[in-house]
């Protein structure tokens, strides 16, 4: 199997882009991220996108971005994994220049959810579960996370102020950040005087509604020159239902695709210097810190209180704002996590820069933790 | 069947001892809650009950269920409440008004 070099990043801002459609949108990503590799050469192209079908009515979307950009006749196709879909796009995009069949290869994640009617978007978010047994009870995304989040707290005693401290972190880390769609700091004061949004989840606690378009371009690692690798990317898939859940504090998907990163990159999380967690809320990010072994369970909300996963921290996490802060169009977060622990190992991250970074880490999530996608990345 | 799981909703495959037989069976209709949340901002056709409650639930049989929680103050659910089954509304299906009827939980009254 050949390395695989990330060759250029385009990320669009994330926000309301009234003026802006899906193809809008994808093709501002793609061309970044093309110019930024200095190359027009695309042999295969790889979508993630999680609401077109529904908030847009839209499918067969591989066939309709490759024609925006001018390049009918490539590979093309569309990838879906609910919240996931960026991180295993990716995965995918990573065999087809690993396995030889392609030599660039085009990711790109694209979202467009703020035109559509809030009550239409939490029905589509919830597409990720069962529609017969979880999703007609009524119960949000959110609402699952809440479910969690009660019994975490039951079970190690841990401060709603230390768990809605991720968002707090999420925001310093955003200061900065010239697509995020919130670049400014956040009190804990106020995201615990925000109204509920599914008790005992406050509203400021998750992750909001945005258009977005981000794009990775892959070709296979050059010995003689420097840069960027993909060191690992793992999928793995946990229960589907909460019922069916092991334990209710844990994401055994985390942990399993995690589990598999670490061993196929040969590193361990202390070895990690800028992680991007899936926060879509705060009890979902602290969860995730756990099972990917950077604070042990039950102890993850303490660790971000601490001050652990700020842009000096040991753990420096979310470092452009995360799902809270930079912003969450669905199927393009997990290709936004990744273009930005490239530009962290680049170099190329500005305001928001970690220093030394070496290795990064991005966590993709879908539905409650049924499916997770892991990506490792490393300098060359 | 051969591990004595018990599933819902019912499955192809188990997921404990992956055995393929299974057998159809009645679940128990009253359980306690196991943890809970208010659903504030609902999805689509669901806004009539709005604020409602979720609640996973344990049947006394073993088995685990989520659904809904009614006829109860949000404020007033607890963990290790006594619920049973009920036959109720759950949700409009939009312009055409077809109205759709399940199950839902309450308080069992003692």
């Amino acid at each position: 199997m050949r390395r695989v070099a990330i060759a250029g990043v385009g990320l669009t801002k994330v926000g309301e882009h009234w003026s802006m459609g899906l193809k809008d949108l994808f093709a501002e990503a793609a061309l970044k991220a093309l110019d930024d590799a200095g190359t027009d050469d695309v042999d295969a192209l790889y979508v993630s996108n999680m609401c077109a079908s529904t908030l847009q009515g839209q499918l067969h979307l591989g066939a309709m971005m490759a024609d925006a950009i001018g390049k009918s006749g490539i590979t093309a196709l569309n990838i879906e994994a609910a919240a996931a879909s960026g991180g295993v796009t990716f995965h995918e995009g990573v065999k087809a220049i690993a396995s030889g069949l392609s030599k660039s290869v085009l990711v790109v994640g694209v979202e467009k959810m703020s035109d559509g009617l809030p009550e239409s978007v939490l029905a589509t978010q919830s597409m990720s579960e069962d529609q017969e047994y979880t999703a007609y009870t009524g119960v949000t995304n959110v609402g699952l996370s809440a479910l969690m989040y009660r019994q975490y707290t039951e079970k190690f005693g841990a401060k709603a102020e230390d768990i809605a401290m991720f968002a707090v972190r999420s925001h310093e880390n955003a200061e900065g950040s010239p697509h995020a769609q919130y670049p400014f700091k956040l009190s804990i004061d106020r995201i615990m005087a925000s109204p509920m949004e599914a008790d005992p989840i406050h509203m400021l606690e998750c992750a909001g509604i945005g258009d977005g378009g981000a794009a990775v371009l892959l070709r296979p690692a050059k010995r003689a020159s420097d840069g960027v690798e993909v060191a690992a990317t793992s999928v793995a898939t946990g229960a589907y239902y909460l019922s069916g859940m092991r334990d209710l504090v844990s994401f055994d998907a985390v942990r399993l695709a995690s589990e598999r990163a670490y061993k196929a990159a040969g590193i361990s999380p202390r070895d990690v210097d800028v992680l991007e967690v899936h926060d879509e809320t705060t009890i979902a990010g602290v969860i995730s810190l756990e099972d990917m072994g950077f604070a042990e369970k039950g102890r993850g909300a303490a660790y971000v209180a601490k001050g652990n996963t700020t842009r000096g921290g040991e753990t420096p996490t979310n470092t452009f704002g995360g799902l809270k802060a930079r912003g969450h169009p669905l199927g393009a977060t997990g290709l936004y996590q990744i273009g930005e622990v490239a530009l962290q190992l680049l170099g190329e991250a500005g305001a928001c820069q970690v220093q030394d970074a070496e290795v990064g880490l991005a966590q993709s999530l879908g539905g409650l933790g049924s499916t997770c996608a892991v990506t490792v990345l490393r300098r060359f | 069947m051969g591990c004595g799981a018990i599933h819902f909703p019912r499955r192809p495959v188990c997921n404990v001892c992956g055995g393929r037989k299974m057998e159809e069976c009645k679940l128990g209709e009253a359980g306690r809650v196991v943890t809970w949340t208010t659903i504030r901002n609902p999805p689509a056709g669901y806004d009539a009950s709005t604020p409602y409650v979720v609640a996973l639930i344990e049947l006394d049989d073993g088995g685990r269920v989520l659904s809904q929680v009614v006829d109860v103050a949000p404020e007033e659910v607890k963990g290790g409440m006594r619920v049973e089954a009920a036959f109720r509304r759950v949700k409009e299906d939009g312009e055409s008004g077809i109205i759709e009827y399940g199950y839902k939980f309450r308080p069992v009254i003692e």
